[in-house]
């Protein structure tokens, strides 16, 4: 992946309580989304041309990424364009805020670029037109080629700026591509930006591919495959196509994740008809036995500190979410509700654990404080499994099959989002069919 | 008093009946048994008479005893055809979590291996391989259709 250069990080803030800027209160779901009105990012007319990129509606592009950025998230209203009576270049300089307000507009993004010797630089700006004050701003300059990240880096800031937490639009998301019939599937590892643009396929299909997740320290990842007919644990370099197999294990291992820090895997390793939980050390190739029972231990996920693994085992009968210190010590059940529960994956803000509940019949995702009281189901599907968390605790992915006829048509695999507040349920786009989602951590950080 | 426990014997018989017909109608419906699978619609054969695949309940491991039956015309078979290796698939049906059911199809592989090698076929000779939820024979959504992916399958491999 080309890497972002910002030359110049200039924050022009005027952050100042005592004009009560516009804030947006994202704890709970938001019925009253805010008007925000995103102005085409002037092109200096000095541009020069890039190579396939349309220089003269860049401005344009960018706005429109930023818009369905803002969009997406359910707590903005983005204003339709015809509306707007100031100009691109001028709204920049000094908004007429009494227009902006006429039109409803609560906050107002304003930005211009120029592509110059290969370079482009962008400003942005974000107003507040009630308070008639700027609320941030910033400049920066980067490879042409960059300019999708350059509209999802605005989004980050501008979220930030109003919501008070980091945003999670400057990300991608890996998962299984699925194709061909159900008893006859097709899986290709793949990965696209956080709004199903630039989906690249990295794996061919030849084996079968599951389980994908992101090191949240950087762009590895650890899935599972089935290549020679071995099922195992692989690591991958997404940078560089290179992957190794996980470990020496002498039978399938399974259901990796990384630590907090990046240094290790959390994955099952099944044997004689027995899976335990066992971690690697990815420096020192160490390995340890964390679980030992003849139960089914499996989908662990480490606490954001490090100290705990949550995972599901069938110890008591059926599976449950259990919670134990990283070592192996302490094991303690936390989920006694009605129903199965099964992969239980900690949030990187530490105070909640999602997870898959099956009963009746009916698949759910919900979520739980971390000692399993205060569980909250937000949707219910005939099957749904495999949650996965934005960076910045708020939103959930997570992939949902449908009900298929007699001869397995009907079928079909999407990935959905949802905030951990059970609004904002949305399908995100995919090329293909698409299960197994692992969300990236901000990738400018 | 009399006539409590006179009553309390005819609540009995009534609950006798009540759980006796729910066991009837729960039992044989089709081709399943409780839940687990007892028809040949998908069985394919290692040799005459000689069933390839066993099935399980859901979430299960345990062999019943037509699987059982099924084992030993496989460990018959193998004693028969000493270069003969296999290898047992193990598969789960579509309503669980993805992770979960590639650890239940290893535990059913296993079972089916267990089984055999009591009756005196060598553990080297059987190797076993889980596919979870990823392989069904039957894609429909139907009670049916998860009882006959439910299962472990011996396959020869040479």
């Amino acid at each position: 992946m080309k890497k972002i250069i910002i030359l110049l990080v200039l924050y022009l803030l005027l952050i100042n309580k005592s004009f009560a800027l516009i804030e947006i209160d994202i704890t709970r779901g938001n019925l009253d989304p805010l008007p925000i009105a995103v102005s085409p990012l002037h092109v200096d007319v000095k541009s020069e041309n890039s190579e396939g990129i349309k220089i003269k509606e860049l401005g344009e592009n960018i706005s429109k990424i930023i818009e369905n950025n803002f969009r997406g998230t359910g707590l903005f209203n983005p204003l339709k364009k015809d509306a707007f009576v100031q100009k691109p270049d001028i709204a920049h300089l000094k908004p007429r805020f009494e227009d902006w307000r006429l039109i409803k507009a609560q906050a107002l993004v304003t930005g211009k670029l120029l592509v110059n010797e290969g370079k482009l630089k962008v400003e942005f700006r974000l107003w507040d037109t009630a308070a008639s004050k700027e609320m941030t701003a910033l400049a920066f300059t980067t490879t042409p080629t960059n300019w999708r990240r350059v509209a999802h880096i605005i989004s980050d800031k501008i979220y930030e700026r109003l919501t008070g937490e980091e945003g999670y639009f400057d990300t991608r998301i890996i998962y299984v591509a699925e194709s061909g019939p159900k008893n006859e599937r097709i899986k290709k590892l793949a990965i696209m930006d956080q709004d199903g643009a630039n989906t690249k396929y990295l794996t061919y299909g030849t084996e079968l591919v599951l389980t994908p997740r992101f090191n949240p320290k950087n762009q590895l990842v650890t899935y599972m495959s089935y290549f020679r007919n071995e099922p195992r644990v692989y690591l991958l370099d997404i940078e560089t196509g290179s992957q190794e197999i996980v470990g020496k294990f002498p039978g399938m291992t399974f259901a990796p994740r990384f630590s907090p820090d990046g240094k290790k895997i959390v994955m099952s390793f099944a044997k004689d008809g027995n899976s335990d939980i066992y971690t690697m050390d990815l420096d020192s190739r160490v390995v340890e036995r964390i679980t030992d029972h003849s139960s089914i231990d499996t989908s662990p996920s480490f606490s954001p500190d490090g100290k705990f693994i949550a995972f599901n085992s069938d110890r008591s009968g059926l599976q449950q979410i259990y919670v134990m210190r990283s070592d192996g010590t302490d094991v303690k059940r936390i989920t006694f509700g009605n129903g199965i529960y099964g992969t239980p994956v900690w949030s990187p803000r530490g105070d909640l654990i999602a997870f898959t509940k099956m009963r009746k019949g009916k698949f759910y995702i919900g979520v739980m404080r971390i000692d399993g009281t205060g569980e909250r189901l937000l949707t219910e599907n005939y099957y749904q499994e495999a949650p996965s968390w934005s960076p910045n605790g708020r939103v959930l992915v997570f992939y949902r099959e449908t009900k298929s006829g007699s001869k397995g048509e009907g079928f079909s695999a999407k990935l959905w989002s949802i905030d951990i507040t059970g609004y904002n349920e949305r399908r995100l786009k995919t090329e293909t069919d698409a299960s197994d989602p692992s969300w990236s951590s901000l990738l400018s950080k | 008093m009399m006539f409590n426990k006179n009553l309390k014997n005819i609540l009995l018989v009534i609950f006798a009946t009540l759980i006796l017909s729910a066991c009837s109608t729960a039992k044989k419906s089709g081709n399943i048994d409780g839940d687990v699978y007892t028809g040949k619609e998908t069985v394919k054969f290692l040799a005459s008479g000689v069933p390839d695949r066993i099935f399980f309940a859901t979430n299960k491991s345990s062999l019943t005893t037509a699987s059982r039956a099924t084992l030993r015309k496989q460990a018959n078979y193998l004693r028969k055809n000493k270069n003969l290796n296999v290898t047992i698939e193990g598969h789960a049906d579509e309503r669980g979590t993805r992770e979960y059911n590639l650890a239940l199809g290893e535990r059913r592989a296993n079972a089916a291996r267990d089984y055999l090698m009591t009756y005196g076929i060598s553990g080297k000779r059987i190797s076993v391989i889980s596919y979870g939820k990823e392989k069904p024979v039957n894609p429909a959504s139907t009670p049916l259709a998860w009882s006959q992916n439910r299962r472990s399958v011996t396959i020869k491999v040479n």
